[in-house]
């Protein structure tokens, strides 16, 4: 009888645990972010938490929206598809909050959007660049947006770049033929290069684990005079090929993708020396003299003591995004979501921003020239 | 067959019937909300994993710390069936097709690993789990790094519970079978064991293949839970977790697998909302438990209703316990 009555106090207390959450409160705007604080990516998450507290923190101070407070619902994912789909339900069907931010990578995104798509409470994710995190299926999920752009558009904007701010006739492509990123990159790229009104002279492959690029630049370097090379990848293997290539006497312009941006480019191109004449597409830079973004950056180093980067940039104009669509419409998560895909020319601070038909952003990017391995010039880029 | 109405059997099946339709009410009755679900859910998953490897380290005495690898194969092989079959016959088609590889993946891994013994065959387990996810990483049909999404959502409460129901009989059953009890006595002392005709090579690999293979379906059942798949989910630190539940509810207890899973997923639920001390405080739980139940929550011991309930087991069975001692 003992036994039989600690195993009810038990089931009783599991029970208890379970229904244990107290009525949700009205008097604030609920906002819910589910981000990777834990975890491989958490250095992705983190920033995005930070920018997200500060946008909120400067809505409260100026009154908040329509005289209500808002408040973060913070959930960490950890980077786990499944804690990611827990903590969208929880938000969607426990906080009932108004909206959702996050996450800052893909793969959680992915999970959260048919979460969104079921409980319809829209998901907003600053950096999820997968072209599938906004799609369910073949068509669009309308419950899904980012504030990022995507990764193949960035070859449109460095074939404008490269066209019209370079002077550039004649280019030859560099990619790693085992990634979707160069691949996209790379055919955009020469799409758009081509209707310029310039020729794409040669693209060569390579894989992931090369570290020596001597076969392809001697192929290059023997198809005479060209203007720019583009290297479609990350800076691992376009920090080598840049040292390659000046230590060749290739001396043309390299332009490149986000993926350049790294602390280590410098070092794996043999010394900031070689770093010149580089160019890259990015969604953000320190170096723009706009109001806004010089604004942006002393409230976000006075508050959280390091420089923005690109992803708490883009995390912070998805905030604000987010509390003009509350503004406009309520607090309906239904109204709000019809509300942010109406958005058209919002000015932040990674560029004016609209939504395309697959809730892509539309907005210029950023193209940073280096040199000796310094950022010196940024240059507004129009897709 | 004379002992399948047993009073035992009897008392097990009316309490899960019960069970099942409670907790079907209270769904119905939106006390367990959509929230909770999901952690039910993840739970169940748990527990059908926790159980699989079970059979190899609780029951058999192999370490293996690869069994995420083989919770890849059946949830990748659910996710590509469900691409072209967005349906229940393609979520029961995947998981075929799941099983039968990690059949054939487990049997070709078992022959030569489990020749090893203890820390050799951890770091060899290891490496089998490793090769798995690089394997995913870089196929094309597995889609890479991105892995799979968009998968159709088919998991229910209902198709959940029958699984975990399966899982746990099987693995009851294989224990309690002549397979189980020679797996047993390997754990016990492998060169006894062999010295009384036990093939042990042959029964290790056959716990193997069976863990392996329900590792694998909950793996699909994973894959229609969560949406997305992706190679990063079943590294290390997942095989990890699992052997977490198995330790946690006692190595060669089933039902302390079941309970272990129950915890752990209730723990994590508690702490959600505290993300910055979540996984200090997880640790921390895990730590306590162990001092005071070094060996597990219920040990080797299995939980039993007949037991609670003061239902003394039939006399025959006590006599035959009696002998053993």
């Amino acid at each position: 009888m003992k036994r039989l009555i600690t195993i009810l106090a038990i089931m009783m207390m599991v029970l208890g645990a379970m229904t244990g959450c107290g009525p949700a409160e009205a008097e604030t705007i609920k906002i819910g972010v589910n981000l990777e604080l834990t975890g491989e990516v958490s250095v992705y998450g983190t920033p995005e938490r930070l920018a997200f507290q500060l946008a909120v923190k400067e809505i409260n101070a100026k009154g908040g929206i329509d005289g209500k407070q808002v408040e973060l619902v913070v959930y960490d994912n950890a980077y786990d598809t499944a804690k990611a789909v827990e903590n969208a339900t929880k938000l969607a069907t426990v906080d009932n909050v108004v909206a959702m931010l996050g996450s800052a990578t893909s793969a959680p995104t992915l999970a959260i959007g048919p979460v969104a798509k079921q409980y319809e409470v829209l998901a907003f994710t600053p950096s999820g660049t997968n072209a599938k995190v906004t799609m369910d299926g073949d068509a669009v999920n309308p419950w899904v947006f980012r504030a990022c752009f995507i990764d193949p558009f960035q070859g449109l904007v460095l074939a404008n770049f490269a066209s019209n701010t370079l002077n550039a006739k004649k280019a030859v492509v560099m990619g790693s033929s085992s990634s979707d990123y160069a691949k996209d990159l790379a055919k955009i790229f020469g799409e758009k290069f081509t209707t310029n009104g310039g020729q794409v002279l040669t693209v060569e492959y390579y894989t992931d684990t090369d570290t020596d690029f001597s076969a392809q630049l001697t192929t290059i370097k023997g198809l005479g005079e060209f203007d720019v090379l583009f290297v479609a990848d990350y800076a691992a293997r376009a920090g080598l090929i840049i040292g390659q290539a000046r230590a060749m006497g290739i001396e043309v312009a390299i332009i490149g993708p986000d993926g350049f941006e790294s602390p280590d480019l410098n070092d794996l191109a043999g010394g900031a020396a070689n770093v010149n004449n580089i160019y890259f597409s990015t969604h953000f830079s320190t170096l723009s003299t706009d109001a806004k973004v010089q604004n942006f950056i002393t409230a976000y180093t006075a508050e959280t003591g390091e420089a923005p980067s690109a992803l708490s940039a883009l995390a912070y104009d998805a905030a604000y995004m987010l509390f003009a669509a509350i503004e406009s419409a309520g607090t309906d998560p239904v109204k709000v979501r019809d509300a942010l895909k109406a958005t058209t020319n919002f000015a932040g601070v990674t560029g004016t921003i609209s939504f395309d038909a697959f809730n892509n952003p539309i907005k210029s990017a950023v193209v940073v020239k280096l040199e000796n391995g310094v950022q010196v010039e940024a240059t507004i880029v129009n897709p | 067959m004379k002992n399948l109405f047993s009073k035992k059997n009897l008392i097990w099946l009316g309490t899960l019937i019960v069970f099942f339709f409670l907790v079907q009410f209270l769904i119905d009755a939106r006390i367990i909300i959509p929230y909770h679900r999901t952690i039910l859910y993840g739970i169940g998953i748990f527990i059908i994993l926790g159980v699989s490897l079970n059979i190899i380290i609780g029951i058999t005495g192999q370490l293996s710390l690869g069994h995420a690898g083989f919770m890849s194969i059946g949830a990748y092989s659910a996710a590509i069936v469900m691409q072209n079959m967005p349906d229940m016959t393609g979520l029961l088609l995947g998981m075929l097709v799941g099983t039968l590889v990690s059949i054939l993946v487990s049997f070709v891994v078992a022959i030569p690993t489990l020749r090893l013994k203890g820390d050799y065959l951890a770091i060899a387990t290891l490496g089998v789990g490793e090769i798995i996810r690089i394997v995913i990483l870089n196929l094309e049909i597995t889609n890479g790094a991105s892995g799979i999404s968009n998968i159709k959502n088919l998991i229910s409460w209902p198709l959940l519970f029958v699984f975990v129901v399966l899982a746990i009989v099987l693995s009851a059953n294989f224990k309690n079978s002549a397979i189980g009890r020679a797996c047993i006595s390997i754990k016990e002392d492998e060169i006894a064991s062999e010295a009384m005709g036990i093939h042990t090579t042959k029964y290790k690999v056959i716990a193997f293949i069976f863990g392996a293979v329900l590792a694998s379906i909950a793996g699909s059942l994973y894959a229609t839970t969560y949406y997305v798949v992706k190679p990063e989910t079943f590294g290390i630190a997942t095989s990890i977790n699992i052997l977490i539940i198995v330790v946690f509810g006692g190595m060669g207890s089933l039902t302390g697998s079941a309970i272990a899973a129950i915890f752990i997923g209730i723990v994590n639920m508690l702490l959600q909302s505290y993300a910055e001390v979540r996984l200090i405080t997880y640790a921390l739980v895990l730590i306590v438990v162990m001092i005071f139940r070094p060996q597990g929550l219920l040990g080797s011991k299995e939980f039993g209703l007949d037991k609670i309930l003061g239902f003394k087991p039939p006399f025959s069975k006590r006599l035959r316990k009696e002998k053993l001692k």
